[in-house]
């Protein structure tokens, strides 16, 4: 069995459906790097991976892009519509413009790094995943966010980490307003070291120390009557 | 000083359980979060009759006639549709709502039955997976363990956009039930009062769920039937949108469905009974010419083989059911009397599923509470109900001349309310009236 | 539930290729709406007396040029039609109200899409690219339109259903989502004397801000008095004789993308039907914040809270 260096895909030419069973039934290809054309802003590229395959999609991607991603570097040369790298196992998912809304939502682990601006709610129910944006992220970024971390190198809209459980947000610009139960908490050395090595394995270039931490205040984790107007 | 009770008059608007809970909201400042499903008295298949057959029409044997049971879901889309032999499945219950050993009670008694079981929010279970045969995975608004591993190894995938407790409105699992294993699972902290979301989190509607059946169908390769679930309410659209987002098989659940916990005042009075809705997703289908393409599976309050009869003959595919399966493990049996009445209820009245302190170890993660159900005897009590169930479904669809259930129609039927005569669509008996099709 | 597009050429230098480039962006919303499809175009403006119409006969009995004499008789009135499949434009040296008021007797059967000095509204069920090419909509030309994809959610699939829907002279509204409170606005502008065509809760948007705004509040007002008045899900398009504004409602969980460079100003559902623009490489694109209205007329942007 002879390894290939590369595998160049077009879509205008072949189905996402052909490509992602070829993706998900590697007879070979599995060491190669993997070009994908002509994406045109199609869903659900690339979705179901569990090979460690290096992919690189050459424009922009519609909805769920890298969704459920185990294993697999995935690099996006364009933008991304809504769920790219949702519910993410392991690997990563790299998105050189900006993500619409939901990017991330319920990762359980590996990384997903928005190189511009994420939109709305950003690592929504976020289960353990690290993100990492470069540029801004929209409303409700962080909702319901269980674990995991996220970093946000710009600024992140109104209602920051709202309903947040034990989830850690960074933020290096301006917070338009945090939403229920979450405030900012000290940031410790430990926590900038954290930082910094998020930032270096997401090869991402900020000073770790202009950021502030934003986690949950814990006083929703109980139905009390005090806080009606939280629910 | 004794009173004459004839002197003392209950008011009809504040009888003693409206005054009860007035003053408990007082007292708590928290509206009643419970289990189980709606309580109140809904118009349902009780208020329907079958026509048996007589010379008109000719009847099958009993025991020597055969009558088909067999369905099968997902053959729209899925590479590898599902066949039943009953159609009557079991409803998602989560693994947290229930304990384990429920869960593989249930998974064995189905896989013996030869039908499908059901995940929960919160995900699946090593032992579910491996007492069912057949089992349906949910994709739930909180992705609760979620994971593409599951995806792959379940039988069909079921996308939850309500249910009929609660249709509008998330999960609750209350602390007391966040045990450590049930708090991995989800990735919450032990103990704390979940809330879960009410929307997905990666999409809203149909244009956009019609991408997320997409994405599903990619991550595991055409092969698994999708199945949307959604709780009875406005069903004429919900059901349309289901089938052209493009479900395989849509799943509509009654207000009369069960939930592990909920606020009470969701459970009963949000959401249409069980009744209507099998009808008007039926028109729906119909009206898109996918009735019996896209199967229908309806659930909420089916206790008999006559309810399963009934919403079939309406048009429904098959079945599911939840509280009904829990009731056979013995949920409300009067045993343990003394464990119910540490919980404020009695054996009957039972819904204090939310506490995790079920008496009969159905709704807990105590192992003390646990061991009172064993699986294997879970297994046979569900497995004979389950029996029972499709021999009186058989009875009546003999006596209607059916040698296949799917046959049944709705004009083997008349009702004896008018309220059932309009919600179903049949006329009431001894008349030709459908209340709001035909002139009386 | 559908996918919208929008459209505004900076540059004069393009309007040949208005009709070109929004088709491209409609038939790129195909998956989001497959049941019917409709876009607004505006064209050059008329000489002052004259009135645009955009009529429709669901029949497509209408002898168009028998109707446009016979109108030219009745009223006194130049008219000239042009017929496009089930769709016609009249042109007439009269008024709007002349024109609906004389349709009402002469041929009640036919429906009034759009009126104004500029704009057409052409919609019609079906995908979106035999949508646009019954219409010829890739040889349309003008500064600026708007058009919408439709899936069906409460309201039946037909013509009259499908967006955009007008709002008043020049004026059309697409909609993404679903509003939860619109039977009850629908009875408030109709007591205000709004008459509705349709069931269809787009349409109670579409008149809502056409009240507004012939209570003389500017379009940015009116679009965020809707923030307060329209309940539910929405991102919403809006055509104007000069340009064309977008807005989301607070929530903002029905997709938004924006794009702009020197030469033009897009929206669409998703970031595929503006891909293939001229010059998008180099455009700033974002997401319209939820709750912000964004508005571009006559190369002025307004962008206020």
């Amino acid at each position: 069995m002879t390894v290939q260096d590369s595998i160049t895909v077009d879509l205008a030419e072949v189905s996402v459906r052909d490509l992602n069973q070829r993706l998900h039934h590697l007879t070979d290809g599995g060491d190669a790097d993997w070009q994908i054309l002509n994406p045109r802003g199609q869903h659900a590229i690339a979705v179901g991976l569990m090979d460690p395959v290096q992919i690189t999609i050459d424009g922009p991607v519609g909805y769920y892009c890298g969704g459920m991603n185990q294993n697999a570097q995935i690099v996006v040369n364009g933008h991304s519509g809504w769920g790219v790298a949702e519910n993410i196992m392991s690997g990563v998912v790299r998105v050189r413009g900006n993500a619409s809304e939901s990017a991330a939502a319920t990762g359980r682990a590996g990384l997903v790094v928005i190189e511009g601006d994420a939109s709305s709610r950003c690592g929504v129910s976020m289960k353990g995943v690290d993100i990492v944006v470069g540029g801004s992220v929209g409303h409700m970024s962080g909702f319901l966010a269980q674990t995991g971390r996220m970093a946000v190198c710009g600024d992140a809209g109104a209602d920051l980490g709202s309903s947040i459980y034990e989830a850690v947000i960074y933020v290096r610009g301006d917070v338009e307003s945090l939403g229920a139960d979450c405030i900012e908490k000290e940031m410790t050395d430990a926590h900038i070291s954290e930082l910094a090595e998020l930032l270096t394995r997401a090869e991402v270039a900020a000073d770790p120390s202009e950021f502030r931490r934003y986690g949950s205040a814990r006083n929703l984790y109980h139905f009390k009557v005090d806080h009606a107007d939280a629910y | 000083m004794t009173v004459d009770r004839r002197t003392v008059r209950e008011s009809a608007t504040f009888p003693p359980s409206v005054i009860a809970e007035i003053q408990r909201a007082a007292d708590q400042g928290i509206y009643d979060i419970r289990g189980f499903g709606g309580k109140r008295r809904l118009p349902n298949f009780d208020d329907l009759v079958f026509l048996g057959a007589s010379t008109s029409r000719y009847p099958l044997e009993g025991y020597r006639e055969r009558c088909d049971t067999s369905v099968t879901l997902g053959a729209r889309h899925a590479k590898k549709p599902i066949e039943l032999k009953i159609p009557i499945t079991i409803a998602g219950m989560s693994f947290g709502a229930l304990g384990a050993h429920a869960k593989e009670a249930i998974g064995r008694a189905a896989t013996e039955m030869g039908t499908s079981t059901t995940t929960g929010d919160g995900g699946m279970t090593e032992e579910e997976r491996n007492s069912s045969k057949t089992l349906v995975y949910q994709v739930l608004p909180s992705r609760y363990g979620m994971n593409p591993d599951d995806l792959r190894r379940c039988d069909a995938i079921e996308v939850v956009v309500g249910q009929g407790a609660k249709p509008g409105g998330g999960g609750m699992l209350l602390g007391q039930k966040i045990t450590e294993r049930v708090a991995e699972m989800r990735t919450l902290p032990v103990g704390i009062d979940q809330r879960s979301a009410c929307r997905h989190p990666d999409w809203t509607g149909p244009d956009d769920l019609a991408i997320k059946i997409r994405e599903l169908r990619e991550i595991t390769d055409w092969e698994k039937p999708i199945y949307v679930k959604v709780g009875a309410t406005r069903t004429r659209y919900d059901v349309a949108l289901a089938a052209k987002a493009g479900a395989d098989v849509i799943v509509v659940d009654g207000m009369q469905g069960g939930t592990a916990a909920t606020q009470d005042v969701f459970i009963e009075h949000v959401g249409i009974p069980t009744l209507p809705a099998v009808r008007l997703a039926v028109e729906s289908l119909k009206e898109l010419d996918l009735h019996r393409e896209v199967q229908l599976i309806v659930s909420g309050g089916i206790r008999t083989g006559a309810d399963v009869a009934k919403a079939l003959a309406l048009g429904a595919d098959a079945v599911a059911i939840g509280s009904a399966a829990m009731l056979a493990l013995g949920c409300n049996k009067p045993v343990h009397e003394e464990d119910y009445r540490a919980i404020g209820a009695e054996p009957g009245y039972c819904h204090h599923c939310h506490t995790g302190r079920c008496p009969v170890g159905i709704t807990t993660q105590d192992p003390d509470l646990e061991r009172r159900l064993p699986p294997e005897v879970g297994a046979r009590h569900l497995r004979n109900y389950l029996t029972v169930m499709v021999l009186e479904l058989q009875t009546l669809a003999r006596a209607c001349g059916k040698s296949h259930i799917h046959n049944l129609e709705p004009e083997d039927m008349v009702a004896l309310t008018i309220e059932a005569a309009a919600m179903a669509g049949v006329p009431l008996a001894g008349t030709d009236w459908i209340p709001g099709r035909t002139a009386f | 539930m559908c996918g919208i597009v929008g459209l505004y050429l900076k540059n004069p230098n393009l309007y040949e290729k208005l009709g070109e480039h929004l088709q491209t962006m409609l038939v790129g919303m195909t998956e989001r709406g497959p049941d019917s499809a409709g876009f607004a175009v505006y064209g050059d403006q008329l000489s002052a007396g004259l009135v645009k119409l955009t009529l429709y006969d669901p029949a497509q009995a209408t002898n168009w040029d028998g109707l446009a004499h016979r109108l030219q008789d009745d009223l006194n009135a130049t008219a000239e039609v042009t017929a496009r499949a089930s769709h016609a434009v009249l042109i007439a040296d009269t008024t709007h109200d002349a024109v609906a008021n004389w349709l009402r007797t002469y041929a009640p059967a036919i429906r009034v899409m759009s009126h104004g000095d500029r704009i057409e509204i052409y919609k019609d069920m079906g995908l979106p690219v035999d949508v646009a090419n019954r219409f010829g909509l890739a040889a349309m030309v003008g500064s600026h339109g708007i058009g919408h994809t439709r899936m069906a959610t409460e309201s039946a699939v037909t013509t009259e259903h499908s967006h955009p829907f007008i709002a008043g002279a020049d004026l059309c509204l697409v909609h993404n989502g679903s509003l939860s409170n619109y039977n009850r606005l629908r009875a408030w502008l109709s007591r205000r004397g709004r008459i509705f065509a349709t069931d269809n809760d787009s349409e109670v948007a579409a008149q809502y801000f056409a009240f507004r705004l012939g209570q003389g509040l500017p379009l940015s007002e009116a679009l965020r008095a809707g923030l307060r008045d329209l309940d539910g899900f929405y991102t919403f398009a809006v055509g104007t004789r000069d340009g064309f504004a977008v807005l989301r409602d607070g929530i903002a969980c029905k997709p938004a993308v924006l794009a702009e460079n020197d030469d033009w100003v897009a929206m669409a559902s998703e970031f595929r039907s503006l891909s293939a623009l001229p010059g998008i490489d180099r455009a700033r694109v974002w997401e319209p914040a939820p709750a912000v209205v964004y508005s571009w007329e006559a190369e002025r942007m307004d962008r206020a809270a």
